[in-house]
């Protein structure tokens, strides 16, 4: 971006402190008008935080330093300040009533169509169809939200923040819950925005994108500005950034593992699962795969192909309506009808979502650690404190968990931690085969390291590891041998060393036309 | 700060309100001239509230499961009139009438339990349903009549221990129900050390647990001087006594079964607990069911303290217990809660009502302080709980303590907040 467009934000020498912990520290940033400004750096180094000091969510007089936007110094007082100013903040978890249409959704503050609190619903209606227009969108203003894709309700929120007249939108990872396609279409829209002047901050993980779209990139590393890069689109590579992140040049993202392969132990034959609310819509297709011993298998598909899905029905039909397959364990067949039994056939599953499926937030670590093993500490329906003191003591040492003592509270811990402690949840259950869904999302790259090594260890134990993820360099350099979903089916098998990423992305979206749209094609 | 905790052990959230209720009581002994702390009234207050309190328990486990309770007055009130009229009009000898109400409350709670576990309405809905339900079956039964209770029912809700033995100026059935409890707490307090020694851990210093059983020590011992001291005839109240059983009982179920672990886990997180392989549907029923057992309790040691059973039973009751529990500290959102806590919380709400009415506080103003009382306290513990701090006590303590010694370990540690970027 050229020197002499006009800068639309300053942030100078912006500090927070948290109680005990400096949050940011000396943290400047300046943004040009027009330009999609891009925020990078590891989980924890400060980018949320630093949004918030922006968005007023941390009001004025709670941190140090200086803010100048719209060519004056500003000192917002909450998020309502920020919003009159032009600013725009939209977060991971979006904020749109799923019950309301996307009319009443755009329009729930009133702004220019209402007058003294009374919104006139046919002018909001016209308007409406052409904020939609804006971002893009072919939808009915009157569908209810909650029938709209993830995808689409993040462009709405793009939308009900040009319906305030934004001038400068901050996205806080706008595509973490969006498949390759939904995603593509995002930055289409930041980008037609952009040529129309409007201004945007991207808080993003995935370094593909960043290097695609941004115009400048800020890294932030525990708190302070690295450094500022200044890109025409696509000079800027992965490795730069990365290098900025964590302040090394990552050798190699993931450990290095000499696989130790036994006999198959486990196998899946033509599983069917029908979805729990739509009866008939079947997520899992006649699904068949096997597990060998000391083998670390991967499933590679997008979000909602029906990977998770799958191995939710498997981890004791936890998930929709059973519909046939058969499960052999050591060549006979088991019946495995609820997570008890499940766990008591040696299957243990950590789900992708830890704050909402893996953890109880409020439990300490020691509680967590035992909690899925719990007969193990137990006679009667008694538990045996020493037992399970001694039990958490050894995981934590084990694996590494960063913590004061076990008796500190989950909710405390950054996501890496947590991740380990859902892990030496189910390692405790001492499992065969362990099902891991997205085990490195939304963790920074120095504990993924550590995450990778300990999928090794299970593996070298001799247990078998299914790994579900989305990122294709993560399974290429991990998993034995890959298997390919696509809308609940498996549409390919092979060897890690006979996949590259364009042949797993095609069997992944079952079509032979995605290498022609550059943004979905993930090479890295 | 730490010496303290070292001292009292557990954890220091439960504190603000022990050290409240203590103030509280001191309050009323000086406002009413010395009659608070009178062995005749310590006794009122355990024979008057030991239902609610017993209620409270109950009400803990299915306020941590995150669900509500409204039935427990009207489950009161139907095995009221079932033991009373099974013992009048069936001739049952009163301790099968005792196990007949007993009977019927557990029913009575499977079939909401059933409601809520296997068919999914809200407990909320379920109970609301049955407190109409059931007060409608009590009219029903008993056509709102003034049923008597036989001798020993009355007892049950209204009794003392025996006297015996030389006459010692004390009632020697509390002198050594305090003599038991004072050794069975200097035993478990070595024992526990002992285990932890020998399991690798680090126990507190030597002072720290001659400290504490001091403390623990006297304060059974005042107990026991305050219950035993009390005119001819009187002692520890029967009442007392099936509470503290109670107590004991319950708090090794939620602290040390796995069903008690499987209660907070699925208050906590249901969805996690289901594929941590806890079955909700067994938890969800289990504490609605006892939910209603111990409604039964409550409504038999009642009925035996009024003689009768009558047409006001158990109206209100449940509020009065969810009351002590939000009191004592459990959280709206389930996953939170103690059985310690609530038995402060009940105490709280029982000294302070017992109180007003000992100076002289019409059920007017007595009613408004109440209700204030529940709202601060549980506003309090909410504001706390933003600032991240664990009691009201603890932050002044915190501000007392010296610098740069004993930093917290909470302090050390980012909070979630700071961490999630």
């Amino acid at each position: 971006m050229n020197d002499d467009v006009p800068v639309i934000l300053e942030m100078k020498s912006i500090t927070k402190e948290f109680p005990g912990v400096r949050a940011l520290d000396d943290v400047t940033m300046t943004v040009r008008r027009g330009e999609i400004h891009a925020i990078c750096g590891e989980n924890g180094a400060g980018k949320s935080t630093l949004m918030k000091v922006l968005s007023g969510v941390h009001p004025h007089g709670s941190y140090e330093g200086t803010i100048v936007y719209d060519g004056q110094e500003v000192s917002f007082a909450n998020i309502r300040a920020s919003e009159k100013a032009g600013i725009a903040i939209i977060h991971q978890e979006l904020a749109l009533i799923p019950e309301l249409s996307v009319t009443e959704n755009l329009f729930i503050g009133g702004n220019e169509v209402a007058s003294r609190g009374v919104i006139d619903w046919i002018a909001a209606r016209q308007r409406a169809i052409e904020l939609l227009e804006h971002v893009g969108l072919d939808v009915d203003p009157d569908t209810a939200i909650k029938n709209l894709g993830v995808g689409q309700q993040q462009l709405i929120e793009i939308a009900k923040a040009l319906a305030k007249d934004v001038q400068l939108l901050i996205l806080d990872e706008p595509t973490s819950a969006l498949n390759e396609e939904d995603a593509a279409h995002l930055l289409g829209i930041l980008r037609q925005l952009r040529s129309r002047g409007l201004t945007s901050i991207m808080i993003s993980h995935k370094l593909n994108e960043i290097a695609a779209i941004a115009d400048s990139i800020t890294i932030i590393r525990d708190g302070k500005t690295v450094e500022t890069l200044s890109v025409a689109e696509g000079s800027v590579t992965e490795d730069r950034m990365i290098r900025g992140m964590v302040g090394r040049t990552l050798e190699s993202r993931f450990p290095h593992h000499t696989p130790n392969i036994g006999e198959t132990f486990f196998e899946v034959r033509d599983w069917v699962v029908e979805h729990p609310q739509s009866p008939g819509r079947l997520v899992a297709k006649n699904s068949s795969f096997y597990v060998r011993r000391g083998e670390i298998v991967g499933f590679a598909g997008l979000m909602g192909a029906g990977r998770t899905e799958l191995a939710r029905s498997i981890f004791g039909r936890s998930y929709g309506v059973w519909r046939g397959g058969q499960i052999f364990i050591d060549g006979e067949e088991v019946s495995i009808p609820s997570v008890p039994s499940a766990i008591a056939h040696g299957i243990s599953y950590v789900p992708e979502d830890r704050k909402t499926l893996g953890l109880n937030l409020l439990d300490t670590i020691k509680a967590t650690i035992v909690s899925a093993g719990i007969g193990r500490i137990s006679k009667r329906g008694v538990i045996d404190e020493q037992a399970e003191i001694a039990a958490s003591e050894q995981y934590r040492k084990a694996m590494r968990i960063k913590a004061g003592s076990i008796d500190v509270g989950v909710s405390t811990l950054s996501g890496g931690n947590q991740q380990k402690v859902v892990l030496s949840k189910w390692m405790f259950t001492e499992p065969r085969l362990a099902i891991l869904d997205e085990p490195t999302r939304g963790i920074d790259v120095g504990a993924k390291y550590e995450i990778y090594g300990l999928i090794n260890e299970l593996a070298d134990q001799g247990k078998g590891v299914v790994m579900i993820s989305s990122e294709l360099p993560e399974l290429l350099g991990v998993c034995d041998r890959i298997y390919t979903v696509f809308e609940g089916q498996i549409t390919g098998e092979a060897e890690t060393k006979d996949w590259t990423p364009e042949t797993l992305m095609r069997q992944m979206t079952d079509t032979a036309t995605t290498d022609t749209n550059p943004t979905t094609n993930v090479t890295r | 700060m730490k010496a303290i905790q070292q001292v009292l052990g557990g954890n220091l959230r439960q504190y603000g309100m022990f050290v409240a209720l203590i103030l509280l009581i001191l309050f009323f002994q000086v406002v009413s001239h010395g009659v608070m702390l009178t062995p005749a009234n310590a006794q009122n207050i355990i024979n008057g509230y030991s239902y609610v309190l017993i209620l409270a328990i109950g009400m803990l486990f299915v306020i941590i499961t995150g669900q509500i309770d409204l039935a427990p007055g009207s489950v009161a009130a139907v095995v009221g009139i079932c033991v009373a009229l099974s013992i009048l009009n069936w001739h049952f000898p009163w301790w099968a009438g005792v196990l007949f109400g007993l009977l019927v409350g557990i029913a009575i709670g499977c079939w909401q339990g059933s409601w809520l576990a296997f068919v999914g309405v809200p407990g909320f809905i379920t109970t609301l349903a049955g407190q109409i339900l059931f007060r409608g079956l009590y009219l029903h039964i008993g056509k709102a009549a003034s049923i008597p209770v036989p001798e020993q029912i009355r007892y049950i809700g209204n009794g003392f221990l025996p006297e015996w033995g030389p006459r010692t100026g004390f009632n020697n059935s509390t002198l050594l129900l305090g003599l038991v409890a004072i050794a069975a707490v200097v035993t478990l307090e070595l024992r526990r050390r002992g285990r932890t020694v020998r399991s690798g851990g680090t126990p507190a210093p030597v002072w720290a647990l001659v400290a504490r059983l001091v403390v623990m020590a006297v304060a059974l011992g005042y107990l026991t001087y305050l219950f035993g001291s009390g005119r001819y005839g009187t002692s520890f109240p029967v009442t007392g006594c099936i509470l503290v059983v109670l107590v004991l009982v319950y708090n090794f179920i939620a602290r040390r079964t796995t069903i008690g672990r499987g209660v907070y886990a699925v208050g906590g997180n249901r969805a996690a607990a289901a594929l941590t392989g806890v079955n909700t549907k067994k938890v969800y029923f289990l504490a609605m069911a006892n939910m209603s057992f111990l409604a039964a309790v409550a409504s038999i040691m009642f009925i035996g303290r009024s003689t009768s059973t009558g047409p006001g039973d158990g109206i209100g009751w449940e509020l009065d217990a969810i009351a002590a529990v939000f009191i004592g500290g459990a959280a709206v959102s389930g996953g939170v809660g103690t059985v310690f806590g609530s038995l402060i919380g009940g105490l709280f709400m029982a000294v302070l009502n017992s109180g007003m009415y000992l100076v002289g506080v019409g059920s007017d103003w007595s009613q408004i302080i109440r209700g204030l009382v529940l709202l601060v306290a549980v506003a309090f513990d909410l504001y706390n709980k933003t600032q991240g701090r664990p009691s009201i006590t603890a932050a002044i303590l915190r501000g007392l303590r010296i610098k740069g010694r004993g930093e917290t370990k909470e302090a050390e540690l980012p909070r979630a907040e700071v961490t999630q970027s």
